[in-house]
């Protein structure tokens, strides 16, 4: 059932498969980008969007250009059957990835430059943040745990990239309060930091891995 | 400041060790650190796409624009990810389902590209040949230290072959990704210990000496 696959997405990809907890994709932003509250958000916001974007453009390139059952490009071929570049993927992907964080980021400069400012380093990046290329090769390998074990379909994609960045956002979210009311309080001085963010991650970790027994 | 060729070795492994100092590519550090042959491979596999990086961004950087600096290093990393994922594939194919979508991932593993841009990019072919050895080799070390603590304490072997005895009774929690962010916290805690220690005996022999 069409629905039922879409819910199943969602729930795993924001609770029982987390993207940063279960998936350890986008450690580097949720460790660096998690001392306050208001650049979580605005970081967590960013990566959804760069996600969705992402994960259309490189299911529709991948699908239409480098997959030879689907690709367009049998005129290249002599036989009429179009070649398999199936192994370009990473650099189509990463390619496609980095051009859309650039123009996410003129864009920005030209009309909010508020915002642009706000996010400053954390924009390009968004570039390196394995949840986004992550998520364009997981929309390719399928989704064993739910059943689908190949490629996605385009609806399928866009909700999975949605899904994973609320479930980044979410998860941001919540180290940040906590790092926040940690502030306040007195740990030993060689905790402080990164390595109390670690225990707190893993923590988060556990409590998320109850989440696992979930069946629907 | 010039570097020996030495010092450009060693920095990667100790003073600037890229996990532990730096804090890049925590990514694969959590993910694959679950078997020391997993840790093992996943290092020499973004060793190799490393040394390959930094030896090509070294040679073109005379010719390279400096706006598009970036895309041009990520195409080159990429390809050289590509590489690596078929000959993995092709050769090592255990190791390639271990690693599963950590291996194309190692395209934006921050150790690489962000050595391109902060020394290849600006330095000869020799140094960014060992300053890449250097850091792979300290990323490597690093992910066998966490890969074995946690295969050892989690799964009572190591490298598959069991070393704690019939009666131990191994942390699974170890294994599992929240094992992870525990080891690597409490590490980086001992290593910021260590720091401390070092920096207040500085002091102490400072103020001896005067």
């Amino acid at each position: 059932m069409d629905i039922k696959i879409i819910f199943l997405i969602i729930i795993y990809s924001i609770l029982i498969q987390n993207f940063v907890l279960s998936r350890f994709l986008g450690l580097c932003p949720f460790f660096g980008c998690s001392q306050k509250l208001s650049s979580a958000v605005g970081m967590g916001l960013a990566v959804i969007f760069v996600m969705v974007l992402a994960s259309s453009i490189t299911w529709i390139l991948y699908t239409y250009l480098l997959d030879p059952a689907t690709s367009v490009m049998g005129f290249l071929a002599t036989d009429g059957v179009a070649p398999d570049l199936t192994f370009l993927r990473t650099i189509a992907f990463i390619l496609v990835i980095a051009s859309l964080v650039q123009f996410i980021e003129m864009f920005l400069q030209k009309k909010v430059p508020p915002l642009y400012r706000a996010l400053g380093i954390f924009l390009p990046l968004i570039t390196t943040n394995c949840a986004v290329l992550g998520v364009a090769v997981l929309n390719i390998d399928g989704f064993s745990a739910i059943g689908l074990d190949g490629k996605l379909t385009f609806l399928q994609s866009l909700v999975q990239g949605f899904a994973g960045g609320v479930g980044f956002l979410m998860v941001l979210v919540l180290m940040a309060g906590l790092r926040e009311k940690l502030e306040l309080e007195t740990i030993p001085e060689s905790m402080k930091g990164i390595p109390v963010a670690f225990i707190m991650g893993g923590l988060m970790a556990i409590a998320f891995m109850g989440f696992s027994g979930l069946s629907i | 400041m010039q570097r020996t060729i030495v010092q450009e070795f060693t920095k990667g492994i100790g003073s600037e060790n890229p996990i532990f100092r730096l804090v890049l590519g925590l990514c694969p550090a959590l993910a694959v650190t679950t078997s020391l042959e997993n840790g093992l491979g996943m290092g020499l596999a973004a060793t190799f796409v490393l040394l390959c990086s930094n030896t090509i961004v070294s040679l073109i950087k005379g010719i390279v624009p400096p706006k598009i600096r970036i895309p041009i290093y990520i195409v080159v990393i990429a390809t050289f990810v590509s590489i690596t994922e078929m000959v993995m594939a092709a050769y090592a194919p255990d190791l390639h389902k271990a690693l599963g979508i950590f291996v194309p991932l190692i395209v934006v593993n921050c150790i690489i590209l962000g050595r391109a841009e902060a020394f290849a990019g600006k330095n000869g072919v020799f140094r960014s040949v060992v300053d890449g050895l250097g850091m792979g080799t300290g990323f490597t070390i690093s992910l066998c230290v966490l890969a074995g603590i946690r295969e050892i304490l989690g799964d009572g072997k190591l490298w598959g072959y069991p070393v704690m005895g019939q009666s131990f009774e191994p942390v699974l929690l170890l294994i599992l990704p929240a094992g992870g962010f525990f080891v690597m916290g409490l590490l980086m805690a001992a290593l910021k210990m260590k720091d401390m220690r070092t920096a207040a005996m500085k002091r102490t022999q400072a103020i001896a000496e005067k």
